[in-house]
């Protein structure tokens, strides 16, 4: 169930290193896996940054949540890999743009794994956000892991008043989820209204100048990540401008009704 | 064979046991009342009921099928059960539609979904709102609702947790009346409440369930004037109950629990009393 994904982008305090780092240098690291991701189109560039994360998942001791949000995410993979595939993509290039969401689900999911929300908004205020912004960010990834219990509570009663979510066309189908999503939809909007309501009620906003108890303080050991995670990064750029990588795309194909698409 | 058997069992949320060595059978047309703290399992216990969840270990048997042979869409035929928050499932434009939809799902005629659903909006109060939207209502009518959908398909068993939440005290006695109704029309109903004074209303068989198993199990009078076991199930006493308890030097029995059996037992014991004075 899709559901599970969501485990896998929840924070839970752990004594590893990842969860003391700082979250800037830790997000300038998932910054730098998603920009090279973005940047190579090339199936093994992409496994070789997806294997490179397994370390620091391991170092985490998160491995087991991570393969859960793996698990979580295969449908959708599944549905990049299908999409690309019948739209005539090649097979290779199919499973490389399949590899880049896996690697993007990886990557996210250990910052989420191990940093706090609470870090997360002072890194936020840190970066000179506003307040109200950076408290909307945080309370928006606090709210995932209980909005996804409650989807979780909807599928139950729902299925419980006869709602076989499974079968039929596909079409069918997905007309079955408006029972789902129109009482998720509906009582997200009234959590946030009665939790505006809770925050007005609490002062909150009433002082421009907010002092935090704790501060973010960068240790050498996260200056060395941010420092390696940049010239990672620049390495990145360098090769894909300079260096040629084969493609090794041996170009087979579905073959559509219009035959092969033009241009290939 | 209708009934309710649960054989040895055990469930687990990833690495949390939730329920252990649970074994009990609910007799057809049996009422239920299943009480306990807050967490010790009480909705895991019924969402096995319907085959929501499969045991982790042992077996639970609906009508003789077991839960595991069989799809919850299957089972909401014959189990049906409200959540406790009617937000979790209400979504159609009009009362009238979201009290239909189970039965749509169950595939009945359109003229019985249209006698059925209009009979249950009656009995449930909710007749002058079948063309309303569902979101436009208060918080006890959206509880109705939801009752009334689940309840429109006339399951042979009924399980409703915490149904009382969020009803006035009125809307509660029709509740009570209506649940009552239901029963001795042979449907079994099962409870899962907090509400004690509720439970001393409606007089089920009581199963306390403390940390994930079964504590204790027996007439709702027997568990409910039994201190200990109630305070172990962070539950509190009945308010008669109290009341009488603490009459110490009166020496009431600990089994009265409520207002008319407390009123006959102190008009004999002053009874008493004035016949020795005089």
């Amino acid at each position: 169930m899709s559901i599970r994904l969501f485990e896998g982008f929840k924070f839970k305090q752990k004594a590893t290193l990842l969860h003391r780092m700082d979250p800037r240098p830790k997000f300038l690291i998932a910054l730098t896996i998603f920009m090279l991701s973005l940047i190579f189109a090339n199936f093994v560039v992409l496994l070789v940054l997806f294997i490179s994360q397994l370390p620091l998942v391991y170092v985490s001791k998160s491995m087991r949540r991570w393969f859960g949000s793996m698990k979580g995410g295969v449908v959708l993979a599944a549905m990049i890999f299908i999409m690309n595939f019948l739209t005539g993509s090649t097979l290779v290039f199919s499973a490389t743009m399949t590899l880049r969401f896996i690697v993007l689900v990886s990557a996210f999911s250990m910052f989420f794994m191990t940093t706090s929300p609470d870090d997360l908004g002072l890194a936020l205020e840190k970066a000179r956000l506003p307040y109200t912004l950076s408290f909307t960010f945080t309370t928006a990834v606090r709210l995932v892991p209980t909005i996804a219990l409650e989807a979780q509570t909807i599928v139950d009663a729902q299925r419980s008043r006869g709602l076989e979510l499974d079968r039929g066309s596909l079409i069918q189908r997905v007309r079955k989820y408006v029972p789902i999503l129109i009482p998720l939809i509906v009582s997200a909007i009234r959590r946030s209204t009665e939790l505006a309501e809770a925050l007005e009620s609490r002062a909150f906003g009433a002082v421009k100048n907010r002092q935090p108890l704790a501060t973010l303080q960068m240790k050498p050991l996260d200056w060395a990540a941010a420092a390696i995670a940049l010239a990672v990064l620049a390495a990145g750029i360098y090769v894909q401008i300079y260096v040629p990588i084969p493609s090794f795309d041996n170009g087979i194909r579905m073959p559509t009704l219009w035959g092969v698409p033009p241009g290939s | 064979m209708n009934m309710i058997e649960v054989k040895d069992l055990h469930f687990a949320y990833e690495d949390k046991e939730v329920l252990r060595d649970i074994d009990l059978t609910i007799s057809d047309g049996e009422f239920v009342a299943i009480m306990g703290e807050n967490g010790a399992g009480k909705t895991t216990l019924v969402k096995h009921f319907n085959g929501l969840l499969k045991p982790a270990r042992g077996e639970v048997l609906i009508d003789g099928i077991s839960t595991r042979k069989s799809t919850v869409a299957h089972l909401s035929r014959n189990v049906g059960l409200v959540f406790q928050n009617p937000d979790h499932q209400l979504f159609s434009e009009t009362v009238f539609e979201e009290v239909a939809f189970s039965m749509r799902n169950l595939g009945y005629p359109e003229e019985t979904i249209r006698k059925r659903v209009k009979f249950i909006l009656e009995t449930l109060d909710l007749g002058a709102y079948a063309e309303a939207s569902p979101f436009m209502l208060s918080g006890g009518e959206r509880k109705r609702v939801a009752l009334a959908s689940v309840l429109v398909s006339d399951p042979k068993h009924i399980i409703l947790d915490e149904p009382t939440i969020g009803q006035d005290y009125q809307q509660k006695d029709r509740l009570r009346n209506f649940i009552i109704q239901m029963n001795s029309q042979g449907r079994t109903v099962v409870i899962v409440t907090h509400d004690i004074e509720f439970v001393v209303d409606c007089k089920p068989r009581v199963i306390l369930v403390s940390k994930g198993s079964i504590l204790a199990d027996n007439s709702y009078d027997s568990i409910l004037s039994d201190r200990e076991l109630v305070e172990k199930a962070s539950l509190v006493s009945p308010q008669i109950a109290a009341l009488m308890s603490s009459l110490t030097n009166l020496n009431f029995s600990p089994k009265i629990l409520d207002l008319y059996h407390a009123k006959s037992a102190l008009e004999q014991r002053f009874g008493e009393i004035v016949h020795k004075a005089v």
